[in-house]
């Protein structure tokens, strides 16, 4: 039986050191040692998204990612989304489109588009459904997720 | 969960060392998408200590695809990288019919052919692909490497002809052969994020007509994915044409031994064993007539 590992990390940008058991996933060590709480817990087997973060430039599930396999890693969660007060146009799209209503998916919903509108910033109604369809929402029905995703890539692209 | 271990092996040796030293209570982890699920969930088939990971081995890394020694998928490459490599999309393009439909794009960043081969789940999405494609296992342990046809792997729900002291490295698909294609299709209720009622993986090779060599294989209708050489027996030496496809097909229904589950019942899954080799092979047929 070890002891807790020392674990090294770059988080939204910032160098974070925390200690973890081997046993604890990215998502426990997350949200319990280094106290980032926006990432939610849902089904915590890889199903439902509510967990997603980006690890090393992809998309995973941290409930299917031990903490000890972040050494070194670059991690990227909801937190570091905003650019401090002001809202990512993928945030102010979901609430303007009213695409949230309990609001557990959504930190994993916003990640999960956040990474397809980097790669692809004019995707087809077809790719969000399909890049989103790691991530559940039990509230919304999708439509009005997929319409804030597509609006705020029409933002974005004005903008640019 | 339970209390593990954790060790990050850099090489295929120092890999299988902790393998061999762990009294069979050490499991190899690539993506995890499998394993830490079975760990947490204290699945008594799991009964690990010591999780091993094997994501920095460079061996298990490589995937290379080349037209005149075939595709090489290292055991722990992540599926996003096999539907992203422009060789394999032109050179093997029924591989990416697998490595895009297992899990959503989430999983896709982790999972591998390697740990779906290894979980031997019976609707393992890559197993039939992989034995329509001939597939080869290459296993490394305490005495050397063997190589293994990907069909002799799955003994049964998630268990292997792999010793708990060894190590799968690659799967190396031949360069097939020339009038080849392959397909893989499932059916499931769902797009992604699902698990197959029924899933066949075909090969065919075609000359003057006439199929020269066949492969056909499903998932989800036997404790293992099942290799039906009935299939092929009803297709080698044919002509290619309704006739043949439509024998090799009830062929897949007859070898089919499927359970009734919350998936489907048996019978409904036979009747997709005959209508989805059916449209593989047709799938299989257009894609040698392409030279693809």
């Amino acid at each position: 039986m070890t002891t807790k590992t020392h674990v090294q990390t770059t988080i939204n940008g910032e160098p974070v050191d925390f200690l973890c058991e081997p046993r604890q996933s990215l998502l426990e060590c997350l949200r319990d040692v280094v106290g980032l709480t926006g990432t939610k817990e849902g089904c915590n087997d890889g199903n439902c998204g509510a967990c997603t973060v980006k690890l090393d430039g992809r998309i995973v599930t941290s409930c299917l990612v031990l903490g000890v396999e972040a050494q070194g890693a670059d991690i990227e969660t909801i937190e570091g989304v905003a650019e401090g007060t002001n809202l990512h146009p993928l945030q102010l799209a979901f609430l303007e489109n009213a695409a949230l209503q309990c609001g557990i998916c959504t930190p994993g919903f916003i990640v999960s588009a956040k990474s397809l509108l980097d790669q692809n910033p004019n995707p087809t109604e077809h790719e969000i459904r399909f890049w989103l369809a790691n991530n559940l929402c039990r509230c919304t029905g999708y439509d009005k997720i997929v319409r804030a995703v597509q609006d705020a890539a029409k933002k974005m692209q004005e903008a640019s | 969960m339970k209390w593990i271990d954790y060790e990050n092996a850099k090489t295929v040796d120092e890999a299988i060392k902790i393998l061999s030293q762990s009294g069979g209570k050490a499991r190899p982890m690539a993506g995890g998408t499998d394993l830490i699920v079975q760990l947490r969930n204290k699945d008594p088939r799991t009964d690990a200590d010591v999780v091993v990971d094997i994501k920095d081995i460079p061996d298990l890394n490589v995937l290379q695809c080349d037209p005149k020694t075939g595709l090489t998928i290292g055991a722990a490459v992540p599926l996003y990288k096999i539907y992203n490599d422009d060789n394999v999309k032109k050179y093997f393009p029924a591989i990416i019919d697998s490595a895009s439909l297992i899990g959503g794009v989430l999983i896709q960043g982790r999972a591998s052919f390697g740990g779906n081969l290894c979980n031997a789940a019976p609707s393992g999405d890559a197993i039939p692909n992989l034995i329509a494609h001939n597939g080869i296992a290459t296993i490394a342990g305490p005495n050397g490497t063997r190589d293994v046809p990907v069909e002799d792997i799955c003994t049964g729900p998630r268990q292997t002809s792999i010793g708990n002291d060894e190590l799968l490295i690659s799967i190396n698909l031949p360069v097939p052969a020339a009038g080849f294609g392959a397909s893989y299709i499932r059916f499931t209720p769902r797009n992604e994020m699902d698990i197959a009622v029924v899933g066949a993986g075909v090969s065919v090779n075609i000359s003057e007509g006439k199929f020269t060599a066949a492969r056909v294989s499903l998932a989800s209708v036997a404790p293992t994915p099942i290799y039906v050489e009935n299939a092929v027996n009803a297709l080698v030496g044919e002509t290619v044409g309704d006739a043949a496809i439509q024998r090799a097909a009830n062929a897949a229904r007859e070898a089919a031994k499927p359970i009734s589950d919350m998936r489907g019942t048996a019978e409904y899954r036979k009747h997709l064993c005959e209508v989805l080799t059916r449209r593989a092979l047709n799938a299989a047929i257009e894609r040698a007539k392409e030279g693809k």
